[in-house]
């Protein structure tokens, strides 16, 4: 079960009997009346999904290919948009080496402390358990909360870093945190993993206590000395499903960071030190209104996304095999 | 359905490593919990405390008087303050409903049938958790555009209704209802959407509050987006926005605001918290 891929099921179909092309039909409208009360379930959800999001991606690659202002009618450009991108856009490229940046470090990192904070947390007995859960995840639903490192990092000496450095005289004059592409990166970097406590974080609580206990006695028995063996050889294996959501989860966040970038380092960032792909296709396609381009910056970072999700799944799923 | 109660065991557990991990719990939790605290207690800060060099991070005479000013300021908005607070509530009220029963009608049927298209459909579903909405938000502009949506309610409600990943979480949490409960139910002979409705939707109120809590992270926070320009449908995100931006005289009041913002979806979360954990321990990737 394990080693099937989610493009091999999208290729599988139920079995149409030995029937030729007139029974299969038969067959097939037969189900479709057996199971027409699940259709009327499934079509206001699936309407909207289909409309709002798998469209959009359609549209999106289309459009990529196309030069469109909202204005004219779109007309066709091939590959023009993308060779631009690669080639002749520095600023694509600087978003790109910084997305990259972001998401090697934030991803993993991320992904560990969701980990590593859960499974210190369940130690713990269950009511400071809770408040535990609620210190680490209430960052990520705080909504734009996150101004408040903008104040920490304030450039003037009121800023709680500037403050702090020069009161225990480590520096002598306030640092311009926000506007020094040195610094930039890596106060978003903090940020970014200050939110990132989120979803997947909830699902390794979840999947933590869901572990069957009596592995872990089973396992003492066999010769499992210590709780990093446990970890390694019981909790881990357990709980494959939810460290593959997360795995979706995080890294597909690593990839979309702007809107921290956008609100600490502004819009845009000096000398672009914060500039992401996303904040990228935000210029082009809110306030140049360039839609064919917009929609390649979009599709690379469909694309992008898409790819390592799929690759790291595939190496997830390898693990302990 | 209930999770497997908790037993204490002390196997493979030394107090030494025990220390030592729970103080980097410690130190880290501090470093989570430091900026919230640091902005409650910004709140309550007279001004002459809020620029006190070096700042403080608790707050000495603690005083209502952002939250007054803050009063002062929503007096003189534009539009009726009120206004905004309709426009969010009604925005995360519609938003939220409408996707926890869409996404739960749709889940019904992938997560307790099988039948022809339920595999490809599923597998769109997880395939669009791999994408953030940046990716669709220029061409759901165009879409806005032409169905005339834009600067209306609709734009930013319709589309929360079919989120992706509340189905997934609904779906995985509904394979876990025994089979013989539907079928025992269609041989009494209920019809599918009385099994749905009556059997199915009581047994996954966890599910409900989980979803509840995800969508209310994105729309008690929308700002209306690019969807939203008239100033009687823009939000109390939005204009709480405008209030931080009135500068460093301001930094009080933008603390007040921000605890008011943040305190619903934490109180939400500190009510809901066993159901969600719950939900999320069904959130894995089987294949």
């Amino acid at each position: 079960m394990q080693k099937t891929k989610i493009a091999a099921e999208v290729m599988m179909q139920p079995k149409g009997g030995p029937a030729g092309l007139q029974g299969k039909w038969e067959l097939f409208v037969k189900d479709m009346k057996r199971d027409k009360n699940l259709y009327v379930l499934l079509a206001p959800y699936m309407l909207l999904f289909l409309l709002f999001t798998v469209l959009p991606v359609i549209i999106s690659i289309f459009f990529s290919f196309t030069y469109f202002n909202m204005l004219e009618f779109p007309t066709w450009v091939g590959w023009d948009n993308y060779a631009k991108l690669l080639w002749n856009d520095d600023v694509f490229l600087i978003g790109l080496k910084n997305t990259l940046i972001f998401a090697v470090i934030t991803g993993p990192v991320s992904y560990i402390a969701c980990f590593v904070f859960a499974w210190l947390i369940n130690e713990l007995n269950p009511k400071v358990r809770a408040f535990m859960t609620l210190v680490f995840f209430a960052p990520s639903i705080s909504g734009n909360v996150f101004f408040i490192w903008q104040i920490i990092f304030s450039s003037d000496s009121y800023g709680i870093m500037n403050g702090f450095l020069m009161k225990i005289g480590i520096i002598y004059e306030p640092i311009q945190w926000l506007q020094d592409p040195q610094y930039m990166m890596a106060i978003i970097i903090v940020v970014q993993l200050w939110l990132s406590l989120g979803t997947s974080f909830l699902a390794f609580i979840a999947g933590l206590q869901t572990v069957d206990r009596t592995l872990y006695e089973a396992g003492a028995v066999d010769g499992v000395r210590n709780r990093w063996q446990e970890l390694w050889f019981i909790t881990l294996p357990s709980m494959r499903p939810q460290l593959m959501f997360g795995a979706v989860i995080q890294i597909t966040s690593s990839l979309a960071v702007a809107d921290v970038a956008m609100a600490l380092a502004g819009f845009p960032s000096v000398q672009y030190g914060a500039h992401t792909i996303v904040t990228h296709l935000v210029d082009y396609g809110t306030i140049r209104f360039e839609m064919g381009y917009a929609s390649a910056i979009a599709t690379v970072l469909f694309v992008l996304m898409l790819g390592s999700n799929l690759i790291v799944q595939k190496l997830l799923k390898r693990v302990g095999e | 359905m209930k999770l497997a109660i908790r037993l204490k065991r002390r196997v493979n557990r030394s107090w030494q490593v025990d220390l030592m991990l729970f103080l980097v719990l410690g130190v880290f939790g501090a470093f989570m919990a430091v900026p919230l605290i640091y902005v409650i207690n910004n709140a309550f800060k007279p001004l002459d405390e809020l620029f006190i060099f070096p700042p403080t991070l608790f707050v000495r005479n603690a005083t209502l008087e952002n939250f007054a000013d803050l009063f002062q300021v929503m007096k003189n908005s534009w539009v009726p303050f009120s206004r905004y607070i309709f426009n969010t509530v009604f925005i995360t009220a519609a938003g939220t409903a409408g996707h926890i029963l869409l996404a739960s009608a749709a889940a019904y049927p992938l997560a307790k049938h099988k039948f022809r298209g339920h595999k490809l459909l599923f597998t769109v579903i997880v395939l669009s958790l791999m994408f953030s909405p940046h990716v669709t938000a220029i061409p759901n502009y165009m879409i806005m555009s032409t169905i005339g949506w834009i600067d209306s309610y609709q734009a930013v409600i319709i589309p929360a209704f079919a989120y992706p990943l509340g189905l997934y979480l609904m779906k995985q949490f509904m394979e876990q209802i025994p089979d013989a409960l539907v079928e025992a139910a269609k041989i009494d002979g209920a019809s599918e959407y009385r099994i749905f409705w009556q059997i199915v939707m009581p047994l996954v109120k966890p599910a409900w509050l989980t979803l509840l809590i995800l969508m209310m992270q994105m729309l008690w926070g929308t700002d209306g987006g690019s969807f939203i320009y008239s100033e009687q449908l823009k939000t109390m995100h939005y204009a709480m926005g405008q209030i931080i931006q009135g500068g460093i005289a301001r930094a009080g009041v933008g603390a007040a605001v921000a605890v008011i913002m943040m305190s619903v979806p934490i109180v939400t979360f500190v009510l809901s918290q066993s159901n969600v954990i719950q939900t999320m321990a069904s959130s894995g990737m089987k294949d």
